[in-house]
């Protein structure tokens, strides 16, 4: 699967885009930002605070609840700011 | 017709072109957005915008068929920014056309309602104290929703 990170979650995390394989036990956007957790203390850092990050699956915005698969392109970023 | 750029445009120039061919069109509505030179107490010196490419493109096509859908529009169009900016660049333009005023207005009020919360974008201001994500605003978000409860504008 194919993960984004824009503004400050990229920043944090120190990665724009990387392929990863969907993780054993993870079937939900809420299980990814679990996994993300554990990964070091940058990601630990980006997602410490959840309600303040914001998910897509496939550029459609989407809750934790929303299910994600190994073909799936999965963006977190903050709460944007456009126009 | 939805422009996702990194140079300026001409909101006069887009405006006109906008209606070229529909005599039936009676009036058009517009919005600019412009680069601010304060934020709070401070000066800006300058913004990056930053976007996600794909989705951005996906989401205001979406929020211009949404306002197509919802009024009766002979016409819209989108453009948007992104790259450093300075104080009074244009970041956005939206237009609508339509035969007659009310739904020009409102759907153009609707147009840069969604977008402020639903298209991928993240400015990142530059001031004397270094540089900052901009956060988003609750009034924003109570802007959007007010849309949604009133799904017929």
């Amino acid at each position: 699967m194919k993960i984004l990170y824009f503004a400050w979650l990229k920043e944090k995390t120190g990665v724009s885009e990387e392929d990863i394989h969907l993780p054993d036990g993870v079937t939900d956007v809420a299980g990814l930002v679990a996994w993300m957790k554990g990964r070091g203390p940058g990601f630990a850092e980006a997602f410490t605070d959840e309600a303040v990050v914001r998910c897509a699956v496939n550029q459609d915005h989407v809750d934790g609840a929303h299910p994600v698969t190994d073909r799936d392109e999965v963006a977190f970023f903050p709460p944007v700011t456009g126009g | 017709m939805i422009r996702v750029q990194e140079h300026d445009f001409d909101p006069g120039a887009e405006i006109a072109q906008l209606t070229v061919g529909n005599t039936a069109i009676g009036g058009v509505c517009s919005f600019v957005g412009l680069v601010r030179d304060f934020a709070g107490d401070g000066a800006v010196h300058a913004m990056t915008l930053e976007h996600y490419p794909g989705m951005t493109e996906r989401q205001l096509e979406a929020i211009a068929a949404e306002a197509r859908r919802r009024w009766p529009l002979d016409a819209t169009l989108v453009i948007h920014r992104y790259g450093r900016l300075e104080p009074g660049d244009r970041i956005v333009l939206v237009a609508c056309a339509s035969a007659h005023r009310d739904a020009a207005f409102e759907a153009c009020r609707f147009l840069m309602d969604w977008l402020k919360t639903k298209a991928p974008f993240w400015k990142k201001e530059e001031s004397a104290d270094g540089a900052r994500w901009v956060e988003a605003k609750a009034s924003d978000d109570e802007a959007t929703r007010k849309w949604a409860e009133n799904k017929d504008g």
